[in-house]
């Protein structure tokens, strides 16, 4: 991938930015093509956000489109569940995933299921962004890395961007789309950068993974922060270890189709997600591999995860639990 | 130890004491923080002094507590040991919760704290419970819920004070209306002029008291609490504080002026409370000033001893999931995570 700022002219330009300044440009985008969308959330508006995401959006679009709301996650979730299905496109912030159990209510029993119960008869656009991710001493009820409930809950499209223009183009069609998508932000990536098509009608079809690397010994299938730590792994193992790196990026649906493609080339596999392991994303990748590519596999299939613990407080602890590329290199090596 | 009490001239000083050592501690937080020392996001209590403590100073030793985030002066206004919360905020294995835990969770349910809470809104409910314990066993223990102006937004707030109210349970639940929920003022998050009016939703007693006024805060505790062990409910207290230092420290206050900030300064809990003590013969200006040497050294010292501590050994981390064993933590620490399955 390039890291040089090449700005070029035409609908193929590109710019570099981080993953923060990519959502906020997607935001932006959506919020000037179509009236319908407004964002709401805690601290959104003149704070421009905790993580600074949206940052000086309420100077452009107004306290109306950019709304500040109380700390009331059930009452706000729920309201964009009931604005959605009465003609509105709403972008609500989830500060942080952990608190998603305030408002989950509003997310299974009504956002995922009003489509299905009312025979078809509403659509539900709602988008929700919220951050997950260790690493930051955050401790346990801000830390966790929770995508794995909702990408298995009928009902609910569930997205991990791993790298800015990824961030853009995923965020872009959540929004755009009828149905409700949650996009979960790992909060250590924020500052990454990279390029991020300028083209306002840029979008990355939900359902779509990303081969970031290609390689011949091993697919090391990745999401949000793990893609990153794996791309570098790979160059440093380059000549020694071929390693095909694919951001899965979709979490549901998922692009199945990449996924036993690449493994069918490279006989092995490892899953790099920083979910606690039981029950958990790494078992449907590797059970979706399996049914589709189980004769070209040439080794046990790998999991680096966390633990089936909470993310600890101290630094000591917490860097004990996280998943790094160390830990894929040491899965590599099992099985290459 | 000294009992809380603020109606004995012992308790005074004590309640002045620990009015001081919330201070310092918060104080050395901020300044350890910003010196790259502690992990993670401090919430400090600084300016809400009397709020604490005033409460803490109504209730019973075996008497039960709730927080927040903004938790350390409910700790040591409930009477923890400062040297312990310094270990938790630095993470090491001596501290409260061995280091799992860190300024957002500190707790120590046999001192009757329940918890420092992440999650805005969720202490109130545990209140409601520890209530229930007290009911079901015919217990005369009380439960506190402290709870933020912003937590008053949250539905589960809601919930625990209704249930509260309805099976009539021995709970207190008392709003720190600090004038802010992060960057939002309060006016801006309620439609209503006093938080406390929302008591009447409840058909439950509801104050506003000054929280800058130990005293204040104090007696509508002390009436609570009476309310609750005597079997007649809950009851709502709302006390007006304000917090000195921005909402997590690093945050950049765009929301408000120093100002704003020095208005509430002017009426400074700890300063009016100590010029009360010294008028009446309590303490001299003298025995404060020892009295805050004493303290200033005794948070210093809980910083040395933090900083020599050690950190808990990697393989605490998985530790104290479950009271029982489960295989999937045991062979992830023992060998799966660097050895893979046994078909590798
Ligand atoms: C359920 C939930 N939503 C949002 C947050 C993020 N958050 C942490 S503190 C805070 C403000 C709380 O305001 P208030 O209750 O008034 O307490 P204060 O910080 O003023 O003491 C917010 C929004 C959270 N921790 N939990
Ligand atoms: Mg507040």
């Amino acid at each position: 991938m390039s890291t040089e700022t090449s700005s070029g002219t035409g609908p193929d330009r590109t710019k570099e930015m981080t993953i923060r300044e990519a959502i906020r440009l997607a935001l932006r985008e959506e919020l000037e093509r179509d009236d319908d969308v407004f964002v709401m959330g805690e601290d959104v508006g003149a704070f421009g956000g905790v993580y600074e995401v949206t940052g000086d959006l309420v100077e452009q679009f107004g306290e109306e489109r950019v709304r500040d709301t109380p700390i009331s996650e059930a009452g706000f979730m729920g309201a964009a569940v009931g604005a959605a299905a009465t003609g509105t496109r709403p972008v609500v912030e989830i500060m942080f995933s952990d608190f998603i159990g305030v408002c989950s209510e509003q997310i299974i029993n009504q956002m995922a299921k009003n489509r299905y119960m009312f025979g078809g008869k509403t659509e539900m656009p709602v988008t929700v962004r919220t951050t997950e991710g260790g690493g930051s001493g955050a401790a346990s009820q801000h830390s966790g890395t929770i995508h794995t409930w909702f990408a298995h809950f009928p009902g609910v499209m569930a997205v991990a961007p791993a790298t800015p223009a990824s961030a853009k183009g995923l965020l872009k069609s959540a929004i755009r789309s009828d149905d409700p998508v949650i996009v979960f932000e790992n909060k250590q990536i924020y500052e990454q950068k990279g390029e991020v098509p300028l083209d306002d009608d840029f979008t990355i079809p939900i359902g779509t993974a990303s081969v970031e690397r290609e390689g011949e010994d091993v697919t090391v299938v990745a999401t949000q922060r793990m893609v990153g730590e794996s791309l570098e792994l790979a160059e440093e193992l380059a000549g020694q270890t071929s390693v095909e790196v694919i951001d899965l990026r979709s979490l549901y649906p998922m692009d199945t189709d990449t996924l036993v493609e690449s493994v069918k080339k490279t006989g092995r596999l490892v899953i790099a997600d920083e979910s606690p392991l039981s029950y958990g994303t790494h078992a449907e990748v590797a059970t979706r591999v399996m049914e589709n590519a189980f004769y070209s596999l040439d080794a046990p299939i790998q999991r680096v995860g966390v633990a089936d613990v909470h993310i600890p407080f101290s630094p000591a602890l917490e860097e004990e639990v996280l998943p790094h590329g160390s830990d894929v290199e040491a899965a590599i090596n099992r099985i290459v | 130890m000294v009992v809380l009490d603020i109606e004995t001239e012992d308790g005074q000083r004590e309640a002045l004491r620990r009015m001081l050592t919330i201070r310092a501690f918060d104080t050395k937080a901020a300044d350890l923080f910003s010196d790259g020392e502690l992990p993670g996001f401090v919430h400090l209590y600084v300016g809400e002094e009397a709020v604490g403590v005033g409460a803490c100073s109504a209730l019973e030793s075996d008497d039960y507590i709730t927080s927040t985030h903004r938790g350390h002066g409910h700790c040591i206004a409930k009477g923890l040991d400062p040297d312990l919360m310094m270990a938790e905020l630095f993470g090491k294995a001596n501290g409260y919760c061995n280091g799992k835990g860190g300024s957002m969770h500190i707790a120590d349910v046999d001192a009757g704290m329940l918890g420092a809470n992440g999650i805005v809104g969720a202490g109130p409910p545990l209140a409601t419970g520890a209530a229930l314990t007290s009911h079901l066993k015919g217990e005369d223990t009380v439960a506190l819920a402290f709870f933020g102006d912003g937590a008053v937004a949250q539905g589960q707030v809601h919930e625990a004070i209704n249930l509260a109210a309805t099976w009539d349970l021995p709970a207190v639940f008392l709003v720190e209306n600090n004038q802010y929920g992060e960057a939002t003022p309060v006016e801006k998050q309620h439609n209503v002029q006093n938080l406390s009016e929302t008591a009447e939703a409840y058909n439950i007693p509801g104050f506003t008291v000054d929280g800058m006024d130990i005293t204040a805060v104090y007696e509508a505790v002390k009436e609570a609490r009476k309310r609750a062990a005597d079997g007649e409910g809950p009851t709502f207290i709302e006390a007006e504080t304000y917090r000195y230092h921005g909402h997590f420290e690093g945050d950049q206050q765009p929301y408000r002026t120093e100002e704003d900030v020095a208005i509430w300064k002017d009426r400074d809990a700890i300063e009016s409370f100590k010029r009360r003590l010294v008028d009446a013969g309590t303490i001299t200006g003298a025995e404060f000033d020892e009295m805050k040497a004493e303290i200033d050294q005794q948070i210093e010292d809980a910083v040395g001893k933090a900083k020599d501590a050690a950190y808990p050994d990697p393989s605490e981390a998985y530790e104290d999931m479950f009271n029982a064993a489960v295989p999937e933590i045991s062979d992830f620490s023992s060998g799966m995570r660097a050895d893979g399955g046994e078909d590798r």
